[in-house]
């Protein structure tokens, strides 16, 4: 049984949902990678119907062997946090999944109200790329093995991520 | 965390020497495992290639190979696909290690290994780390449904340094 070797951090990770809930959901996720995409809007579902029993925290595993956009992606969700946006950045990006290039990236950025030129400077000078390498190594080290990769409670979920069936386990994992 | 040498299926079992062989990985290229004495060997046996995940288990390890070679840790991959369709595939994800072909006498080595799955006519999804002496030193066979990841490799080649 594979499990999260870098326990969830609100001092570090970025969550949503009460740091109390019972329920914790991490993703391991790639913004540029289709399976991502299609989970992003279940995810939000499963949290629509969990409420405050779950918290839900999201790190970067991007694949940047097969999604070249991916690394600047995720680095751009980082530095936008500095601006309180990393959230309306990540969802930026999973709804244009298809349009990620740097230029793409800034425009976004304005648009969800992040500093666009404070990101593409932490672009240029790969301010985050240590902080999503971190993250990818406690990805490999927990066992994701392909993206999106879900923990619950610390767990690897291998079941299948399809709304109903990881509602269900989210809901076993809350005591329901 | 399965660093612990479990060898279900009766894949060959730390301790084993491995076995040596030579397979080709393109149309005019083989590979002979004792090439690699003096460098820990990984050997990924897996079904088939095309798998229809991004993240499937050889684009993974593609993506950590940096971490591999951390170890000085050599990666090949082993499936009964003919080499035509290894390069393909290598080329289409962008590969950077050899996917080799255990092609005619069909899956031969994947049964020395213990590793063949007769019904399907495919490797198990099976994992072996080998030393710098030719000895294997892990191994773990995954449900054929599942991706073991990478985690076990790097605990193995992590006791390969003790």
């Amino acid at each position: 049984m594979s499990r999260l070797i870098l326990p969830v951090d609100p001092a570090r990770d970025h969550a949503q949902g009460p740091d109390t809930a019972p329920v914790t959901l991490v993703e391991y996720g790639d913004y540029e990678c289709p399976h991502c995409g299609h989970a992003y809007p279940i995810v939000q579902r499963v949290q629509a119907q969990m409420g405050d029993s779950l918290r839900f925290v999201f790190r970067n595993f991007p694949l940047t062997e097969l999604h070249p956009h991916a690394q600047h992606a995720a680095e751009a969700a980082e530095a936008a946090a500095e601006s309180g946006k990393f959230w309306e950045m990540h969802d930026a990006l999973f709804e244009n999944q298809r349009h990620l290039a740097d230029a793409d990236l800034k425009t976004l950025a304005e648009k969800v109200g992040a500093d666009a030129a404070g990101i593409e400077a932490a672009l240029t000078d790969h301010q985050y790329a240590g902080r999503v390498r971190e993250d990818f190594l406690s990805g490999i080290r927990s066992g994701v093995n392909g993206t999106p990769t879900f923990f619950i409670n610390g767990v690897r979920y291998d079941d299948s991520w399809d709304e109903a069936t990881l509602l269900a386990a989210l809901q076993t994992a809350a005591g329901k | 965390m399965s660093s612990t040498n479990d060898a279900p299926h009766g894949a060959l079992p730390a301790g084993t020497p491995a076995p040596d062989f030579t397979l080709r990985c393109t149309a005019d290229q083989s590979l002979t495992l004792s090439e690699f004495k003096g460098t820990p060997v990984i050997l990924a046996f897996y079904p088939a290639d095309w798998s229809p995940v991004c993240g499937d288990q050889m684009a993974l390890y593609n993506q950590i190979l940096p971490e591999f070679k951390r170890y000085g840790a050599e990666m090949v991959g082993i499936s009964v696909d003919g080499v035509w369709c290894h390069q393909a595939f290598a080329e289409a994800r962008n590969l950077h290690f050899p996917l080799l072909s255990d092609f005619e006498p069909k899956g031969e080595i994947a049964r020395q290994y213990g590793v063949y799955r007769d019904r399907e006519g495919v490797c198990q999804r099976a994992l072996f780390v080998i030393d710098s002496d030719g000895v294997i030193r892990w191994s773990h066979v995954s449900p054929i449904g599942v991706n073991p990841g990478a985690e076990g490799i790097l605990s193995a080649l992590d006791d390969l340094k003790k």
